[in-house]
């Protein structure tokens, strides 16, 4: 963390701090509408961002990371519901659950050499097993769903996650901001650069001396760690889970945009990303209904052609762009932030 | 003289083909050994049986009084044998610094002390000045340099070199001959597997030759270059032509 504040260009330490004043400021002046945007931002950046040490620092691409967000939001939620485990305490056993099922699932991936686009299969299929199984769990709702009962008198403890937009808010920005600090402090160590090592040649990480299978074991299991936290998250501001939305490979693909379009593989990407879609999906939604279009899909279309657009025009993401053009290189040569 | 590397009657078969067949050689600590042939006559298979890639299907590997045959190649360089690929593959997308700090993080575990290593590391191997180039930007010349630098963080006892001259004009190989006599000079034993022979009668303090799988030949590159067996089976006019 603070290497990552040191190799800052000043320019970048003043907007970032900035950034976070207005952040820390918004709910002052802001109203309902813009905090729910910025809190789907924070969620997204986060969970974005846990994927991205996976794909981004270690090569490992998984199209089923809706897996443990899913796992996290119900073993948090059915603790909190059925024994009244809070949410602070019952993240521990939600991201055990997410972590465990990550290193299964990596282990049977990288043990037997099921590499790329096989292993990419493999956590589609995971994703898709648990969601049909939930569907068929009566204890935690079944395809009907599991909700979190609305009860008056526990709003405002924030000690259980029961309160207001505001609470969930600034606990999203803390998120966002600690997926963004854990990522640098990961990405500056050495476990970092063996990721890097594995991702840019796996045969020459090995002659380095590099513990390949280690090395992925390691960012699976953070990876799916630090994605059932943001799974506790949803649970608890939704109040409501069902499998085909929580574990749905729509829900995979949904949470790896921010990171694409912000750019694989760098600190600020996933930040980036999710301010860029979140609010382009908003913006669609608002036009679309001024506009009168009812043809269905119509903002799904140019939802997608914009994608396209963004990703042809900045294949390496927007943020390395941004951050050149906006003068936030660091001054250390050579390394990418 | 106690061997450091030892290869003992190591055997590899492909299908049918016996690519190599019962070698046996030891280095010494200080050696700088080379392994030469003409194409196909197995001396990848056994750089390959040595750095772990493959298992040899007969015969034993010992490096330091220790069997390391049928290891993985992350093991073997954690007991200090350290490669180059012949087709170079530095990490294209970092910078050739960050290519030597992964080396250098093998053994200096904090990112700081490993980078300083690094650093003197290009400097020996006169890339420090390209510190900050992405890997993918270099010459050939300097993508080799880079292979034998970032091996050479690792700070392996041995270190085994893959026709690391191959491509080079004669002006690089000089410039590498002169890097890789100061290595050795400051005592790292090194195994050349090398085509080039200027740079292996330049260096090598004895030579293997191997032909069709079989070592045919050994001694001083001197006298193997006169060896009657060696001058027919590969050397030929062609070598020298």
């Amino acid at each position: 963390m603070m290497a990552l504040w040191r190799d800052m260009p000043a320019r970048g330490r003043a907007l970032a701090g900035l950034l976070l004043v207005v952040l820390l400021a918004a709910p002052l002046f802001a109203d309902r509408y813009l905090l729910s945007v910025l809190i789907l931002i924070f969620y997204f950046a986060y969970v974005g961002q846990a994927w991205n040490l996976m794909m981004g620092l270690a090569g490992q691409l998984s199209l089923g990371h809706a897996l443990y967000v899913g796992l996290g939001a119900y073993v948090a939620a059915m603790l909190w519901v059925y024994f009244g485990v809070g949410p602070w305490l019952g993240v521990v056993p939600a991201v055990a659950v997410a972590a465990l099922a990550g290193s299964a699932i990596a282990w049977l991936g990288f043990r037997f050499s099921i590499e790329g686009v096989y292993f990419v299969l493999l956590t589609i299929a995971f994703a898709e097993f648990t969601r049909i199984a939930f569907d068929h769990i009566g204890a935690a709702g079944g395809a009907g769903g599991f909700f979190i009962p609305y009860q008056a008198q526990r709003l405002g403890e924030w000690w259980n996650l029961r309160g207001g937009q505001r609470l969930f808010y600034y606990v999203g920005l803390a998120l966002a901001i600690g997926g963004v600090i854990l990522t640098a402090w990961l990405e500056g160590s050495r476990l970092g650069y063996q990721w890097r090592a594995v991702r840019e040649d796996q045969q020459a990480a090995r002659s380095l001396g590099i513990d390949i299978l280690a090395a992925k074991m390691k960012a699976a299991l953070i990876s799916s760690a630090m994605t059932a936290v943001g799974g506790v998250f949803y649970a608890f501001y939704y109040d409501s889970l069902f499998p085909a939305q929580v574990f749905g490979i729509g829900r995979s693909i949904e949470l790896i945009l921010a990171p694409i379009v912000g750019g694989l593989g760098t600190v600020f990407g996933p930040l980036v990303g999710a301010f860029i879609l979140t609010q382009l999906g908003e913006l669609l939604t608002a036009a679309v209904e001024k506009l009168g279009v009812d043809a269905p899909g119509a903002k799904a279309l140019v939802y997608g052609l914009i994608l396209m657009l963004i990703i042809f025009v900045r294949p390496d993401g927007v943020w390395p762009w941004l951050a050149r053009a906006c003068g936030l290189t660091g001054r250390k040569p050579g390394r990418a932030t | 003289m106690t061997a450091l590397l030892s290869v003992d009657a190591v055997s590899k078969r492909f299908r049918g083909l016996q690519a190599v067949d019962a070698v046996t050689f030891s280095i010494a600590t200080g050696e700088l050994f080379a392994v030469i042939g003409p194409n196909g006559a197995g001396k990848t298979t056994l750089f390959n049986m040595i750095a772990g890639e493959i298992a040899p299907d007969e015969g034993t590997i010992s490096f330091a009084a220790a069997r390391i045959d049928g290891l993985a190649p992350d093991r073997i360089c954690r007991r200090g044998i350290a490669r180059t690929f012949q087709l170079v593959r530095p990490f294209p997308a970092l910078s050739v610094e960050d290519n030597v700090l992964i080396g250098a993080l093998l053994r200096r575990p904090a990112v700081a002390e490993a980078r300083a290593h690094a650093h003197d590391t290009l400097r020996r191997l006169e890339l420090f000045d390209k510190r900050a180039r992405r890997a993918s930007a270099l010459t050939l010349s300097d993508r080799k340099r880079l292979e034998v630098a970032r091996a050479l963080a690792t700070e392996p006892r041995l270190l085994l070199l893959d026709e690391v001259m191959a491509g080079l004009r004669p002006t690089e190989t000089d410039r590498m001959i002169a890097i890789l006599r100061a290595l050795n000079g400051e005592g790292l034993t090194i195994l050349l597997i090398e085509h080039v022979m200027r740079a292996v009668m330049a260096l090598a303090t004895r030579v293997l030759v191997l032909h069709h799988g079989a070592a045919i030949a050994e001694g001083t590159p001197q006298a193997v270059v006169r060896d009657p067996a060696v001058v027919h089976s590969y050397l030929g006019a062609e070598a020298f032509g």
